[in-house]
């Protein structure tokens, strides 16, 4: 039963999807500021926080980003339809993924059972998988651990599924609609920022330079590709 | 007639009629008059003067000599003494270059420096023969001026009046000093025209300046109005008819944007107003889409009438929430605050994909070409709902078949003006032809008996937008076979494209 903490100012708005998250089955508790759900964070445990961008006293994004400092957990923005650079400023702060108000409970429901879901295994990996290493990364899938140079990466849950995804094939094109469906399972419509985003903040977590040689690289008009990079060459290079 | 030259001849046509070619001819036509008489009065006057001044000095010297020479003269000279007589009179006056004859009954002398002179003109003699006077004439001899004086001698006696006494002197003495005096004159005053000319042209095309630089300004000045500068205004100089023309003008223009500011205002309150609205409705809205789909859960376990309210409620609350949401675009569209966020996809599979997405793929026969072969840099959620838009549109209003046609055109040498054209078709009685320069209008509804219908009425409007957002439009029409199209012109590659992503 998921855990999630919601944090809306609106009372109706907050009973109303406290009710209907509960009715889908998650374990929910509402505060109406950001400072109350700071401040539960470290006994309630959630497994994902719901949260409004517009917040009385500490904004929606300043909480996100105090969240980020401390916490891996999963992050759902509630941005009102046009507040465009909230939602990009939000991507950046560390969340996970938006909806847009007003959202059924339904489509909340979906997208907090997708942030949290784990990627399956390939089945054919009946036993515990072995840690993969590509050049100076090493995942274990089955642990859910992602080392970089011998220290362990902490990820957000969309970051660590958007890793986990693109190493399964190594030196394939993925399309930002591909990906979109596979890690955010968003519409092939779907918001290509979400991506964009989560590439970047992966891309800083993994110290990548700019440039060419990097764990995920950019083909224009195609999408993304992963690609292991070796552990760190001498400046001189190699011949 | 090719187009440059009947261009130069409408310019020089303008050019002839303008306000300052006028002008420039006025004062020049005034000053050549003005020039031409005064010259002409002054070169009689200076004329006469002068060849009078002349006339009267030689007269007086010619008088004056022979009476000198007469007191000492024999009653009847005969030849020789005649000969003596005008040697004596030509040498006392030889740098005169005096021709002089002399005439007693029937002999004459001369003497000159050329002896052409043997007979007295005929006039002057026969003036001369009638009263006894002096007698001058001007007369042109060889090609130059001359004068030409009889004097005859008379004895002055006792008795009353004066006696003839058969002598009459002749001098004939050429004015080329005094010819080219006038010449002289008139060169002055030739040269004084020209300058004077030249000073009126001048004049004129200052005056011209003077008075056209107001009537420029006002033009230029009309044209930035017309083009949407509403803050333009004049500067007024002076209290003339063009200063009051310049403060009229400027009152206008400030009348003109104080009510376009007004309106402006107003229109931009009313939009406000709108987004404000539906920015309201959104908050209550959550609340009530947060439990719609626990009442859609419990309806079916209630009695029939409470579950059918539910069911109202619950659906009706979503269509509440489609319009909001689609006042709230076209609230940005309105405040210019939308944009792309493009990536470069397949557009035959974004057809696809929006019409699978909506469970329209058994609804709607496409013509698409093969996946991989269109590519084009659209923000993809954007062409989502334009097409989403058209094809709901189609199905809504249009009867069965409707088809979706993708289609490009890439013109050679041009890859900027390459687009993609999108069709959509429905095959049921069109729109009325007064209509269809309408169907993008806000809450626009074709059929004013079917006016509740699943569509929030903004939706081809906002696809227009989003068409226009691209670089791209949308137009409609009627099929000749029954039926409209819409039709989708979308760029492959927006001009302003400077999405890129490192």
């Amino acid at each position: 039963m998921p855990r999630v903490l919601l944090i809306e100012d609106d009372p109706a708005v907050r009973q109303g999807t406290h009710l209907a998250l509960r009715r889908q089955g998650h374990d929910v508790h509402a505060v109406p500021t950001g400072e109350e759900g700071l401040a539960c964070l470290g006994t309630f445990r959630p497994d994902v926080v719901v949260l409004d961008l517009m917040l009385p006293g500490l904004s929606g994004l300043d909480v996100c980003r105090r969240i980020r400092e401390r916490e891996q957990v999963a992050i759902i923005m509630v941005t009102a339809k046009g507040d465009d650079v909230d939602v990009v400023i939000g991507l950046e702060a560390g969340a996970d993924d938006y909806v847009i108000k007003p959202v059924r409970a339904q489509v909340l429901d979906a997208r907090i059972r997708a942030v949290l879901r784990r990627l399956e295994p390939a089945p054919s990996d009946t036993a515990r998988p072995r840690p993969e290493s590509h050049g100076d990364l090493v995942i274990d899938r089955a642990g859910c651990v992602v080392t970089h140079r011998g220290r362990p990466l902490s990820l957000a849950p969309s970051e660590l599924r958007l890793l986990l995804y693109l190493s399964a094939s190594p030196g394939q094109v993925l399309s930002r609609q591909q990906l979109l469906e596979a890690v955010w399972e968003h519409s092939y419509h779907g918001d290509i920022r979400l991506v964009d985003a989560c590439v970047a903040r992966l891309r800083t977590k993994m110290g990548d330079p700019a440039g060419e040689h990097r764990h995920i690289q950019t083909v224009r008009g195609f999408g993304y590709r992963f690609q292991p990079v070796r552990a760190a060459q001498p400046a001189t290079g190699s011949p | 007639m090719s187009p440059w030259t009947a261009r130069a001849r409408s310019r020089l046509r303008t050019a002839l009629g303008g306000l300052r070619f006028r002008l420039v001819l006025g004062f020049a036509l005034v000053a050549a008059v003005g020039a031409a008489s005064a010259g002409l009065l002054t070169y009689r006057e200076a004329r006469t003067a002068v060849l009078k001044q002349s006339q009267d000095m030689v007269v007086n010297q010619f008088r004056d000599s022979v009476n000198d020479l007469v007191a000492d003269i024999s009653p009847a000279p005969g030849q020789e003494e005649l000969d003596a007589l005008v040697t004596r009179l030509a040498r006392s006056h030889a740098s005169q270059r005096w021709h002089v004859l002399v005439t007693y009954r029937d002999r004459t002398a001369s003497h000159g420096p050329q002896d052409a002179f043997r007979v007295p003109p005929a006039e002057v003699a026969r003036a001369v023969a009638r009263k006894p006077a002096a007698v001058f004439q001007r007369a042109r001899q060889d090609g130059q001026a001359a004068l030409v004086v009889g004097l005859p001698v008379s004895y002055t006696a006792e008795s009353p009046g004066r006696v003839p006494s058969g002598l009459a002197f002749f001098l004939v003495v050429p004015q080329s000093s005094e010819q080219l005096y006038v010449e002289a004159l008139v060169t002055a005053i030739e040269r004084a025209t020209l300058p004077a000319l030249g000073l009126a042209v001048l004049l004129a095309l200052l005056v011209a300046r003077g008075v056209l630089r107001p009537v420029r300004a006002l033009h230029t000045a009309t044209r930035r109005m017309a083009e949407g500068r509403l803050d333009t205004r004049l500067a007024v100089q002076g209290s003339d008819e063009l200063a009051g023309l310049s403060q009229a003008f400027n009152e206008t223009a400030a009348a003109l944007e104080r009510s376009v500011a007004e309106l402006r205002g107003m229109e931009a309150r009313a939009r406000r107003f709108a987004a404000d609205v539906s920015h309201e409705m959104r908050t209550p809205l959550a609340a009530m889409s947060a439990v719609t789909d626990v009442l859609d859960a419990d309806a079916a376990e209630l009695e029939r009438e409470t579950g059918d309210a539910l069911r109202l409620i619950s659906s009706e609350t979503a269509r509440l929430a489609r319009l909001v949401d689609d006042l709230m675009e076209i609230s940005r569209f309105d405040a210019g605050a939308a944009e792309l966020v493009t990536d470069e996809i397949d557009l035959a599979e974004s057809l696809h994909r929006t019409l699978a997405a909506r469970g329209w793929t058994d609804r709607v026969t496409t013509e698409l070409p093969p996946p991989g072969t269109v590519r084009a840099w659209v923000d993809p959620r954007r062409l989502d709902v334009v097409v989403a838009n058209l094809v709901g549109n189609a199905l809504r209003h249009g009867a069965p078949p409707v088809t979706l046609r993708l289609d490009t055109n890439r013109p050679p040498n041009r890859p900027e003006a390459a687009h993609a054209t999108i069709e959509v078709a429905d095959s049921g009685p069109g729109i009325p032809d007064h209509d269809l320069p309408l169907v993008f209008e806000r809450f626009y509804k074709a059929d004013t008996v079917r006016t509740r219908s699943e569509s929030s009425g903004l939706g081809l409007a906002i696809a227009l937008e989003n068409a226009a957002l691209h670089g791209g439009r949308i137009h409609a029409a009627n099929r000749p076979g029954g039926g409209c199209v819409f039709t989708l012109h979308l760029p492959l590659r927006p001009a302003a494209d400077e999405t890129f992503r490192p």
